[in-house]
């Protein structure tokens, strides 16, 4: 895999982007997939590298499950929150017709 | 005497002797961001004159204790109750923040007062604060070079004194990289020892707060303020409250001191190299051990960053649909166009590399090739610290390979600028901690940095020899930004 030059094509980096819930610009298609080629061919070094018998590191501390009292806090901050919403309507976020 | 050029720990003598009001400090940065905002560029938000009010009502009520009445910059990432946080970003221009992080809480309890926001690069994803949507900063020593980033407006607002001390967040250098470009000291904390909590998340398993200031004393005193458990923070560690002023001693005698070659191999500028070996002749002089040492990891470390803090911004990045804050376009037809339109407005063109990027290795078919296989290399990169710790107190090389660049020079080729990160993201990669202190300037006046970085939660022992290098090179007496235009 080291030695493989990455290639992409337009079709998956379309797919990509469309996961992502971003729109590629015709003149971005050949850009963005440039430079995923060149930043996954780099990316590739980690191949190199022996990890047999070795296990992954999720976070750097040791205790990353740490539980607490499923208990709603800040309530009181919700008309706050919703000053922030581009739409709202009667304490609630007001997004389109989601069902036609 | 003029007040912007003092320490805060200058500051608090003379507040503490009554020889200077909060009010007169405060209003001593208002002027001074009058005078030089338009060559520097620090803030996407200046909150003087809430400033000058709360500075006001200190000095009539009395200070309530050692800080009450400094005043502070802070990273727009970081949130501020009522106050913009942009994250540089068009997504979050006008998102209001309804809360406070954690550690402004800390600083708000102490009676600090913050003079705005400061500029980045668009949600602190870049090394030189170009990717910010709103605009540049400059680099107070040379104004056409980038002060880097992402935390570049804190560290041009402090080597400037628009801002006595400034927060930034660092991912993969943020803070200690522009700290070496802009000449000032900056500290990434271990992971864990400060929350993250009301930090706008970028990569979760790397980010961390820190402080950028004018030197290592007043390094230690704001870490000093921000530090601590935070049960809104499931990563923040829970271990005793220590006094890091306590390690301001200048004495390295004993010490021992590791030099990775690698560090100093091809690609390092030749005199930022010699910034690096002199800096370990003077350890040597005042009694440290010096010795050369492997660490090959530089390469595998900037890919497992590159995949893993990409992977974790895709997701974090998630939560931006234009639905409950941040922007909504003002085009669409359904929910999903809702999604596409203002993400794909909302974005610029890094972030929504990263963004790609890390959907591209967190997808089906590239996950285990990518994603855990990075997982993995992480942990060899931590072994491989953890095995140098054995044998030294701490590590030397340089904060950046290079001096500042100037702007518009790399910001059309993504992996070069990706490169430029490469002494600074393993410290990240492994959580341990690291600091950045100025060393000299290079023969066209531009600041050099060396970084020093420590085992996991002994920011004492990087505070001890950080500020025995200060007192013996007195960088900071002996050099003044230009604003060169």
């Amino acid at each position: 895999m080291e030695n493989e030059k990455v290639q992409i094509s337009d079709e998956e980096i379309l797919h990509i982007a469309k996961l992502a819930r971003i729109k590629l610009g015709d003149n971005e298609i050949q850009d963005y997939k440039k430079n995923l080629e060149e930043i996954l061919d780099f990316a590739n070094i980690v191949n190199s590298v022996d990890t047999e018998n070795i296990g992954e590191t999720i976070g750097v501390n040791e205790n990353y499950n740490r539980f607490r009292a499923d208990v709603v806090t800040n309530k009181e901050m919700r008309d706050k929150l919703l000053q922030n919403a581009p739409s709202q309507d009667e304490g609630m976020f007001r997004i389109p017709k989601v069902i036609s | 005497m003029n007040i912007t050029d003092l320490t805060v720990h200058e500051l608090i003598d003379l507040l503490d002797k009554k020889e200077i009001t909060s009010q007169e400090i405060v209003k001593a940065y208002a002027d001074r961001i009058d005078e030089k905002e338009k060559d520097v560029q620090a803030f996407v938000t200046v909150t003087t004159d809430d400033a000058s009010k709360m500075a006001e009502k200190i000095d009539s009520e009395g200070r309530n204790g050692k800080f009450s009445g400094i005043p502070i910059g802070i990273k727009d990432n970081i949130n501020i109750d009522g106050v913009k946080t942009t994250c540089s970003s068009r997504m979050l221009e006008n998102f209001v923040s309804p809360y406070n992080a954690t550690v402004i809480d800390k600083l708000h309890a102490e009676g600090l007062i913050s003079l705005g926001k400061l500029n980045m690069d668009e949600f602190a994803m870049g090394g030189s604060t170009e990717h910010s949507y709103f605009h540049n900063t400059c680099n107070p020593w040379d104004l056409n070079k980038v002060p880097g980033g992402s935390s570049g407006g804190s560290a041009a607002a402090v080597a400037a004194n628009l801002v006595p001390w400034a927060l930034g967040s660092d991912t993969g250098g943020s803070i200690r990289q522009p700290a070496s470009f802009c000449g000032i000291v900056g500290l990434k904390p271990t992971y864990g020892l400060v929350s993250r909590y009301g930090l706008v998340a970028f990569a979760s398993s790397l980010d961390q707060i820190g402080p950028l200031t004018k030197d290592v004393t007043d390094s230690a005193m704001l870490l000093n303020l921000i530090a601590g458990y935070d049960e809104k923070d499931s990563t923040s560690v829970n271990i005793e409250k220590k006094d890091y002023t306590k390690a301001l001693v200048k004495d390295v005698k004993g010490l021992k001191i590791a030099v990775p070659k690698e560090f100093l191999a091809e690609g390092v500028n030749e005199e930022v190299k010699n910034a690096i070996l002199e800096a370990a002749e003077t350890y040597k002089k005042l009694g440290a051990t010096v010795e050369e040492c492997s660490l090959d990891i530089g390469k595998e470390a900037l890919a497992v960053y590159y995949i893993i803090a990409c992977a974790e911004a895709s997701s974090n990045l998630g939560r931006f649909d234009g639905i409950r804050y941040g922007y909504r376009a003002e085009n669409f037809d359904n929910l999903r166009e809702i999604y596409i339109n203002s993400r794909t407005e909302g974005f610029g063109p890094e972030v929504k590399r990263r963004i790609i990027l890390g959907t591209y290795v967190l997808s089906s078919g590239y996950y285990d090739a990518y994603y855990k296989k990075a997982q993995k290399v992480r942990t060899v990169i931590r072994d491989e610290y953890q095995r140098l710790f054995e044998k030294y107190d701490i590590i030397l090389t340089p904060t950046s390979p290079t001096v500042a660049f100037g702007i518009g020079e790399k910001s059309n080729n993504p992996l070069e600028m990706y490169l430029a990160d490469i002494c600074t993201v393993p410290v990240n990669i492994a959580g341990v901690p690291g600091i950045s202190i100025p060393a000299k300037l290079d023969s066209n006046g531009m600041p050099i940095g060396i970084q020093l970085i420590g085992k996991h939660f002994d920011e004492e022992t990087l505070f001890r020899a950080a500020f025995t290098f200060e007192q013996e090179v007195k960088f900071r007496a002996n050099n003044k930004p230009e604003f060169k235009k």
